[in-house]
């Protein structure tokens, strides 16, 4: 496939754009496969991409149910960070952020990263000296992390509320300069072209029903295009993971639920960073666009529907409002939902399942975009080599029932508190 | 906003009310020395697309718990009982 460059867009633009070539082939699905991938987001073309290209493994399937980047990977705030506390986390979401550093010479597609800096805002002492503590972690791992006083943080971002009147006054922040987001889409687009041009077949409008068993062994999908025979299969479906690990045979610790997430009438630039707030559910970056992308919490109860609800709405709205008075006045342009896989530590499972040919990748709880990189690296490595990347050791399925649980909210087994 | 039709206060909207969970989960006796009930009762879900059974708590209201019948996809209540009912 020709590569794109500066020179493919002259060549382009002087023959009127009437010469691109397809980004990805249309396949229809081939009777057997090697690998079988179920679902065609971020971290199944990601899982599919580094089969190819790290372990030679190419012929290889995603199917999507619906189009590619029409699920969370669409839907995300694409908020890229590795600032995580706990083993396990610091390390796989570090890894994941280097990766995303050289994504867009990896896949030859700008997925327009920009590690614009984050910041998080501490409204006690006390939470500034927890931020201490994290950022202590985060440099003995070798990531980039500051603390900042009052002041500094008035200099970065002198539009939040720092009056006499604030309801939660601004102590300090703590700070991630190669923090950033990148454009959610051209992620998946990205991933779905390098992976099309290493011969994975990426087949859309094609939902899997069912699995085809070879005693205890798992050895195929039916789908509504036909049965497919594969060698190995590979879930990442997050959001509905608990419906198709049933009909596999699973048991999971996962529970659905819905997030929303917000976008405002474009204006001028004025968040230059990602801001969010310490103590109440709302976070924002600006788009290249001009509008204010923000989200916040869980709508907090059980949801396959992918729309949220006003009392969240309002809920954030007050949070924004609180911290940075100055948007009081915008206009919301749309809100969305997203389903999550709602796991009771809060953190993800990567790994091989009880059930032979069957490789699990869910429960992503509402930070899986930033993930997306490493989770396809190491869930590549586990389908090839039906062990655990090191990287990923700690999100096995049976940490809930040996007690090895990353949780790294500290709510325990409420996913709705999370 | 959800209405929930709590039995003592009348249709009220769901954010006076505090979620409760998965209603059907049962809880193992308390000397049940059984791994796999405990570990069962405290993490595995349903999780279902469809019909759920949900604990809700009326907190701000009459403070009494409820058990909602809902349906995931919709989030259209077809049921609320008081969880003391719903249960014997």
């Amino acid at each position: 496939m020709p590569g794109y460059s500066v020179f493919s867009i002259l060549r382009n633009g002087l023959s009127g754009d009437r010469y691109w070539r397809r980004a990805w082939r249309a396949p229809n699905p081939k009777p057997a496969y090697d690998v079988v991938i179920v679902g065609g987001g971020g971290h199944g073309l990601a899982a599919a991409f580094y089969l190819a290209e790290n372990h030679g493994i190419r012929n290889v399937a995603v199917l999507e149910k619906g189009y590619v980047g029409g699920g969370n990977v669409g839907r995300n705030t694409t908020v890229i960070r590795s600032n995580y506390l706990l083993d396990g986390n610091t390390q796989f979401y570090e890894f994941s952020m280097k990766l995303w550093e050289g994504m867009s010479q990896a896949l030859n597609f700008n997925v327009m990263f920009s590690q614009r800096g984050m910041l998080i805002t501490a409204h006690s002492a006390d939470q500034l000296d927890s931020f201490g503590f994290r950022a202590n972690i985060m440099r003995l791992n070798g990531i980039d992390a500051d603390i900042l006083h009052r002041d500094e943080v008035r200099r970065l971002v002198p539009y939040l509320d720092f009056s006499d009147k604030a309801r939660a006054p601004i102590h300090g922040a703590i700070f991630q300069g190669r923090a950033g987001t990148a454009r959610h889409d051209a992620v998946a687009w990205g991933y779905a072209r390098a992976a099309d041009a290493h011969g994975v077949d990426i087949i859309q409008g094609c939902e899997v029903t069912g699995f085809v068993r070879d005693g205890e062994r798992i050895v195929g999908v039916d789908t509504k295009r036909g049965r497919i025979q594969a060698g190995k299969v590979g879930l990442a479906v997050a959001g509905h993971t608990s419906l198709l690990g049933r009909k596999a045979g699973l048991e999971l610790p996962i529970e659905s639920h819905v997030l929303q997430a917000f976008v405002t009438e474009p204006i001028k630039p004025l968040v230059h960073h990602i801001v969010a707030h310490g103590t109440e559910h709302f976070y924002v970056s600006q788009s290249d666009k001009g509008g204010l992308v923000f989200g916040g919490g869980l709508d907090g109860y059980n949801s396959y529907a992918q729309r949220g609800n006003l009392g969240m709405v309002r809920e954030v709205a007050e949070a924004a409002v609180a911290l940075m008075p100055c948007i009081s006045r915008l206009r919301i342009l749309r809100h969305w939902g997203g389903v999550m896989d709602m796991t009771p530590d809060g953190s993800p499972i990567i790994c091989p399942t009880p059930i032979d040919g069957l490789y699990l990748n869910g429960g992503w709880c509402y930070g899986g975009f930033k993930a997306t990189p490493a989770s396809g690296w190491c869930f590549a490595h586990t389908i090839a080599t039906g062990k655990a990347h090191p990287l990923s050791a700690g999100y096995s399925l049976d940490r809930f029932r040996t007690g090895r649980t990353i949780d790294e909210a500290g709510i325990g087994p409420f996913a709705w508190l999370q | 906003m959800l209405r929930i039709e709590c039995p003592y206060c009348g249709p009220r909207d769901h954010d006076e009310f505090r979620y409760g969970g998965d209603a059907s989960v049962i809880r193992p006796v308390h000397d049940d020395a059984d791994f796999e009930a405990w570990y069962r009762y405290v993490f595995v879900r349903e999780n279902p697309a469809g019909p759920h059974r949900e604990y809700w708590q009326h907190v701000i209201g009459c403070r009494q718990w409820l058990v909602v019948g809902r349906d995931t996809r919709n989030h259209e209540i077809a049921s609320v009982r008081s969880a003391r009912e719903a249960r014997a």
